[in-house]
């Protein structure tokens, strides 16, 4: 069974149809880059998984959003929450809490309810070992996290989805607002990252998602056009559309 | 290629008279307000002594001070916030957090901007009728309380709901996305950022509703009251009702003229504290609430 797969997924916004029957199947510890021009739909799919498309208005969907079998659009409304737990999310811009760096990695295990002091620190700098963050931070985590780099913020809100242990992290784009090294640093991470979850990346920048993906999917004006391994994406695409982008003639 | 300089030299003349114009008005409103406070200083100042500030009026309001009136401006403020804020936040936290855009939403909206905008008397009136006589509260602290209250409720709302829009999204969605509850997200992440402004706009309420005369008039104030209020359902004197009665219809107004100078120095010496300390307070928070 897949970890994530997705029926004949359909999503409108009021009017606009903004995914239009895509079914997908996304398999254990792997890292699945999602591709496309600017309002392709690659984001809004993203978002399917931790139901974030429920916060905007106007929304509607149909088909079915399996998640280790389940469907994530039939359960009821209290296991929302549960499920955003199991699905981490990074976004594009960093968005640490007005907190300190410590309270920021935190958060999401009082939000489970666990006061437990030691279990928390060791949760916390666990979780800053895993994002690659620890060595820089470890001496002022009573800092607040608007004192860090971009870089260093965004992957202080890696080790913030991690500390709740999710199976699945979404990635929107997570280092189109970093620079070059930081970028890489991001990039090393995911690769660490794979043995112990599956992630899904939207990106813009097609080296990014050659050098951390596993599996590519190139969406077009709401379809999915082409899903493979990424090595035959990239090397030999099935459809004329997925080469146009991929080799940089349109989005 | 050659601009005209003529036209360059026009743009700039104008755009000088403009900038000049906008300083001009503004320095105006700054010498307007001092000119008032210049004028009720210098009237007030000379009976301003420390038994003016802590005894009782004598020899029917020209002498003595106004202390119980001091007392009753500060119980009606604390009593109408007490009663408004907790409301008016959870009111603003609802439309701003929970209602989805619609009709309700835009029926609570609209709703609020007239309450605003219901002059002070109206709410005297409604206050007297509600309170006062069906509620049979009497012409107490009480009333006069809830009146003031409900003046004050559309600024507390508003105020709350301007302090959550100015939350960006992007912090919702990070505490949403970690599995928080939406109120564990108000309460933890939205809140606190919130904070200052909420602060600042409650201060601001206090301040128009400690200088409000017409919602008192039929729901609390005394004219004179040798003692202090005993419990929520005295009467108690109060400012700005003082003021008016001093002013306007005592036995001797012009010999408590000076009186009636000194009054309305304390009253706006006690709103200035108000809205500096509001200002301070949200200094102090956001450098606390550290944004980026």
């Amino acid at each position: 069974m897949s970890k994530i797969a997705t029926q004949n997924i359909h999503l409108y916004y009021r009017d606009f149809h903004a995914l239009k029957g895509i079914t997908m199947a996304i398999e254990s510890h792997s890292v699945t880059a999602l591709i496309g021009p600017s309002g392709c739909g690659k984001s809004t799919y993203l978002r399917l998984f931790n139901r974030m498309n429920d916060l905007i208005e106007g929304v509607r969907i149909e088909g079915e959003v399996l998640i280790d079998g389940i469907d994530i659009y039939k359960i009821k409304k209290q296991e929302i929450d549960p499920l955003r737990r199991n699905v981490g999310m990074v976004f594009q811009k960093p968005n640490p809490f007005p907190k300190s760096i410590f309270e920021n990695v935190a958060y999401g295990l009082r939000v489970n309810g666990i006061t437990n002091r030691q279990f928390i620190e060791e949760k916390v700098e666990q979780s800053l070992q895993q994002a690659a963050l620890w060595n820089e931070v470890k001496d002022k985590l009573k800092k607040s996290a608007f004192d860090l780099s971009g870089g260093q913020q965004q992957r202080l809100c890696i080790a913030r989805a991690l500390a709740i242990e999710p199976s699945i992290i979404l990635m929107d784009e997570p280092a189109s607002a970093l620079d070059p090294i930081s970028t890489g640093k991001i990039e090393d991470l995911i690769f660490e990252l794979k043995n112990d979850y599956t992630i899904i990346i939207v990106t813009h920048n097609m080296q990014q998602a050659g050098r951390v993906s596993d599996n590519t999917a190139f969406f077009y004006m709401g379809d999915l056009i082409e899903f493979g391994t990424t090595k035959k994406i990239f090397t030999s695409p099935a459809k004329q559309e997925t080469e146009n982008y991929i080799s940089g003639r349109f989005g | 290629m050659e601009f005209p300089k003529k036209a360059d030299r026009l743009k700039r003349l104008t755009q000088n008279i403009i900038f000049w114009m906008a300083r001009g008005l503004s320095y105006g409103i700054v010498v307007i307000l001092l000119l008032i406070l210049f004028f009720i200083v210098r009237q007030g100042i000379e009976v301003i002594s420390w038994e003016f500030l802590t005894t009782s009026p004598r020899e029917g309001m020209t002498k003595g001070g106004i202390f119980p009136a001091i007392v009753g401006t500060f119980y009606l403020v604390m009593g109408s916030m007490l009663f408004a804020v907790p409301i008016g936040v959870m009111a603003g936290i609802y439309v701003h957090e929970y209602a989805k855009a619609g009709p309700v939403k835009r029926l609570i909206r609209i709703m609020t901007d007239n309450l605003a905008g219901v002059p002070s008397i109206i709410f005297g009136l409604f206050g007297m009728a509600l309170f006062v006589n069906q509620l049979n509260f009497g012409t107490s602290i009480l009333a006069g309380s809830l009146t003031l209250g409900l003046m004050a409720l559309p600024i507390v709302i508003r105020t709350t709901e301007e302090a959550l829009i100015a939350v960006a999204d992007h912090y919702r969605h990070a505490s949403l996305a970690l599995g928080a509850t939406r109120w564990y997200t108000i309460h933890k992440v939205v809140l606190p950022i919130a904070m200052p402004n909420i602060l600042t706009g409650l201060i601001l309420a206090v301040g128009r509703v400690s200088g409000e005369t017409a919602p008192i008039l039929f729901t609390v104030a005394a004219y004179f009251l040798p003692r202090l209020p005993s419990g929520i359902l005295d009467q108690c004197m109060a400012l700005p009702y003082h003021l008016y009665v001093i002013s306007t219809s005592g036995t001797q107004i012009e010999a408590a003229r000076p009186m009636a100078y000194g009054t309305a120095l304390v009253l706006i010496v006690i709103v200035m504290i108000v809205n500096l300390s509001a200002a301070g307070l949200r200094h102090y928070l956001s450098k606390k609430v550290k944004m980026n």
